[in-house]
């Protein structure tokens, strides 16, 4: 079982990295990074059944930070919104060259 | 009965992650997550980290999919779909970039995928007897509160500097002038 769960992670994590790349909804784009943050968690649970509980517990952090990036990533959602009007990244370019 | 459900659960995962990237408006694109992460947590049951099942369905597909869903709601974003999906020379790059990832981590996983590589540590048997005696939380709890615990009061910094940012960032700008 170990091979297909790490299977099933490698290709949640290349939708994941797709979608980040291909979706320039703000919004999508953060699913995306939460899609692939879940790939990563999944391998780690997966390898962590032969290795020790240490994997779950990298997994636990993981969770953690990933509750703060959203936080803080939809909270600048929020503030580029109000002033731009929009969500989609392709108008954000003030910094970009 | 096990592979069963790990087929049915994997199957779940992957068709909801690809109608994350597929979905049209951002609604569509989470319920289709909440069904990846739900299916997820079934497979952490599997692999029996039942504490991380149970946190995977209360934090990620209750709270921090909720805090997306009012995100969108507030924004009104649930609907007048625009077209954001890039094409062309893009499209080709991020298929070849993606396709590379898959490569090398296929490639990297088939070796991890080894299992009588991982027989020398025994933690199949440790964890599950560990489970049994101290439960599937006290089984995390014990290493979280004394080798990690520097790390766990890392992590409630964290968060609260994350509430702090969130605050700041999302005021609204007309109340600091």
């Amino acid at each position: 079982m170990l091979t297909e769960a790490l299977f099933v992670s490698t290709l949640l994590f290349v939708i994941g990295s797709f979608g980040f790349v291909i979706r320039r909804n703000a919004i999508i784009m953060f699913l995306c990074i939460e899609l692939q943050l879940n790939a990563v968690n999944l391998a780690f649970v997966a390898i962590s059944r032969f290795v020790g509980i240490e994997g779950q517990l990298y997994v636990f952090f993981v969770m953690t930070v990933a509750a703060a990036e959203a936080a803080v990533g939809l909270a600048i959602i929020i503030s580029i919104f109000r002033h731009y009007e929009t969500v989609n990244v392709d108008n954000f370019n003030l910094l970009k060259w | 009965m096990t592979e069963i459900l790990f087929m049915v659960f994997a199957a779940v995962a992957i068709g909801g992650a690809i109608g994350v990237v597929a979905g049209r408006s951002p609604i569509a694109s989470l319920l289709f997550m909440v069904a990846t992460l739900a299916s997820v947590s079934g497979i952490y049951v599997l692999f029996e980290a039942h504490f991380l099942a149970a946190i995977q369905v209360i934090v990620y597909a209750g709270a921090i999919m909720v805090l997306f869903l009012f995100v969108i709601m507030l924004l009104n974003l649930g609907h007048d779909y625009q077209r954001d999906v890039k094409t062309g020379l893009w499209a080709i790059l991020a298929f070849a970039v993606t396709g590379l990832t898959a490569g090398i981590l296929g490639r990297g996983f088939l070796r991890a995928g080894d299992i009588s590589f991982y027989d020398r540590f025994g933690a199949a048997a440790a964890i599950d007897q560990a489970i049994a005696e101290q439960g599937a939380v006290g089984v995390i709890a014990e290493p979280l509160f004394t080798d990690y615990v520097v790390a766990f009061e890392l992590t409630g910094l964290l968060l609260l500097v994350a509430i702090v940012a969130a605050v700041v960032l999302a005021k609204p700008r007309s109340a600091e002038a």
